[in-house]
């Protein structure tokens, strides 16, 4: 086996033949995508639905077998949707801009304290390091989804319950962030953070001038996770005063009102969809874009 | 004393000097503390603490109103003895993970490596369809006009037309069915942090890796997956587990959402519904608690059991 490898000249050796990868054969590809295609439509169909239902006129709604497809697409459901929420106590326009404050407070800080407490955790050495990574590593599996009732009692003897505080300060500082931007960072040469203190750089510089702009595709993921969290959270249980209620919560009691506004219930659907789904397509194609490459290779 | 404590480093120490140097070290590195500071002060109010008065509060009956009263072993007593709807809810949750956990975990994978080949554009839309459902929690209306229990109901509609069925099958009351109703959905919002980390780990492998590969004699994408990729991901594969974990064993809004809480029979009541029943519903937040305590402990458990798994490719 040795010797036959010897033969072999390493410059003859194609990695691609064709355009495409030995390794991959085409037969191979075709059944991919088939399955790709597949599943892609068991995950889309019901979204897809969901879209196409909100542009149905009332009387393509209940029509029988249902349809895939609009023939008359009207935005009456949307308007209608506008309609009931004009008549609420508490103008839309508030709902809408405490669910983008909150969610974009949320993102923000998220992304700047999971940087800053990751940077430090992966790269410097200082007593406590370990303990405080295996404290993480176990947090990852107590979600707010597993502590919320609990976690509600803190937020009551703090006394930050019915306030935008409540809202925000909980998703801040998330496990799966720090998690995400420590392995991530954990690949950086040491050599970049040296050459940095050499220039005489402190901590927090090196953190945000070297680390971090080479950080793209794990901080576009972290907004992506921290974005959409906040935006699909529930304020019922914690928020009792209609003015600072989110998007959500209203969506859900105007979505609650019967069959009758089944167009309604779906346009809702659909604009609740809408915010994470532009902050993902946006921050995915910056990662497309920009694969870090630090420049450093041994 | 800085200056002695640095001087201590080369000779062996004994228990003073020791945390003398600790100390010397913390103080050199004290900027990294304050990077810290954030995040540790909301990580302990929100996740830390919370996770800890658990351990305390299983033990009490306490309704919120009133101070927490010491009741010894009495909430577990109940909770495992006396407890019907919460033994259903632990073998619906088992069941659950079972179904839901090891199959997502697998099909993230699977599809994170097939879309990592293909090209940029046809990448980020298969990224975007499989991740999709997991942002859009409002979807639960479209899987109830979807499964709704008349003969209108489009699935039911589409058998009866094909002859599987004589009669519609009440998909979201019918214990027969809420089970596998729920698991279906479930699935179809798992593809969630696990798969986008999954995906980026499969962008980070360093290209050079499999071109030595090709050159090493790597004949077909088994190989190559099982030999370079795989090792290679060892940190994602940890993490993407953990989050399924976490994710199979605190399933509850998925079923609160489509089958109602309580479920018909308790079909689908699961561990963290059943405490959400108590904790929400009927503030008894000490039995509440031991609900908790009891799925803090099983995850545990499994996690230790998958890091132990996976071991060999982290580090």
């Amino acid at each position: 086996m040795a010797k036959k490898k010897k033969k072999v000249d390493i410059d003859t050796v194609k990695v691609k033949k064709n355009n495409r990868k030995i390794t991959a054969s085409r037969g191979g590809n075709i059944c991919i995508f088939l399955f790709l295609c597949i599943t892609g439509i068991f995950m889309i169909f019901p979204i897809y639905y969901a879209v196409i239902q909100s542009f149905k006129p009332i009387e393509e709604l209940f029509v029988f077998p249902p349809k895939l497809y609009v023939l008359n697409p009207t935005g009456k459901n949307y308007s209608d949707m506008m309609k009931v929420a004009t008549s609420l106590w508490v103008p839309l326009s508030r709902y809408i801009f405490n669910s983008l404050y909150v969610s974009l407070v949320v993102t923000v800080c998220n992304v700047f304290v999971c940087c800053c407490a990751a940077f430090v955790l992966s790269k410097c050495k200082f007593p406590g390091n370990k303990f405080i990574n295996k404290i993480i590593v176990t947090a990852l599996l107590f979600t707010s989804s597993a502590t919320w009732i609990i976690q509600f009692l803190v937020m009551a003897t703090i006394g930050i319950i019915d306030s935008y505080w409540a809202l925000i300060l909980p998703s801040i500082a998330t496990p799966l962030g720090l998690f995400l931007m420590r392995q991530s960072m954990s690949t950086i040469h040491d050599s970049m953070i040296e050459a940095a203190k050499v220039d005489g750089a402190g901590l927090f510089r090196i953190c945000w001038q070297v680390v971090v702009p080479n950080q793209k595709p794990a901080i576009m993921t972290l907004i992506i996770f921290a974005f959409q969290d906040a935006w699909n959270k529930q304020s019922g249980t914690i928020i009792y005063s209609e003015e600072l209620k989110t998007l959500p919560t209203i969506m859900q009691q105007i979505a609650a009102t019967g069959i009758a506004r089944q167009g309604v219930t779906f346009a809702t659907s659909v604009i609740l969809m809408l915010p994470p789904l532009i902050v993902f397509l946006v921050a995915q194609s910056n990662v497309m874009e920009t694969m870090a490459n630090s420049g450093i290779k041994d | 004393m800085a200056k002695n404590a640095a001087l201590d480093v080369e000779v062996p120490m004994n228990k003073q000097s020791k945390l003398k140097y600790t100390l010397h070290m913390m103080a050199v590195n004290k900027s990294c503390y304050f990077m810290m500071l954030p995040f540790m002060i909301l990580f302990i109010i929100f996740t830390v603490i919370p996770v800890i008065i658990t351990l305390p509060l299983a033990f009490t009956n306490f309704n919120m109103a009133q101070f927490p009263e010491w009741t010894g072993l009495s909430n577990f007593y109940t909770l495992f003895l006396n407890d019907d709807v919460f033994m259903t809810a632990i073998q619906n949750t088992l069941v659950f993970a079972v179904f839901t956990g090891p199959f997502s975990y697998i099909l993230s994978f699977i599809l994170a490596w097939l879309i990592n080949e293909m090209h940029p554009v046809l990448k980020t839309f298969f990224t975007f369809v499989f991740y999709a459902p997991s942002m859009t929690t409002s979807a639960y209306v479209i899987w109830q006009l979807l499964l709704s229990g008349d003969s209108k109901g489009y699935i039911n509609a589409i058998l009866i037309d094909l002859g599987f069925l004589n009669s519609p099958n009440q998909w979201l009351t019918d214990t027969k069915f809420i089970m596998g109703v729920c698991i279906i959905v479930q699935l179809w919002i798992s593809m969630g942090a696990g798969f986008l980390s999954l995906r980026a780990g499969f962008q980070n492998i360093d290209k050079s890796m499999y071109e030595a590969g090709a050159i090493e004699g790597i004949k077909n994408r088994w190989q190559e997956l099982f030999l370079i990729t795989v090792p290679s991901m060892g940190p994602q594969l940890l993490f993407a587990a953990v989050l399924q974990i976490s994710a199979s064993f605190t399933v509850g809004t998925v079923s609160q959402n489509l089958v109602g809480l309580p479920s018909t029979d308790y079909a689908a009541h699961t561990i963290m519904n059943h405490a959400t029943d108590y904790g929400w519903i009927r503030y008894e937040m000490g039995y509440a608690s031991a609900i908790c305590l009891v799925l803090f402990i099983v995850m545990l458990l499994v996690n230790k059991l998958i890091t132990w798994a996976l071991s060999k490719y982290v580090d």
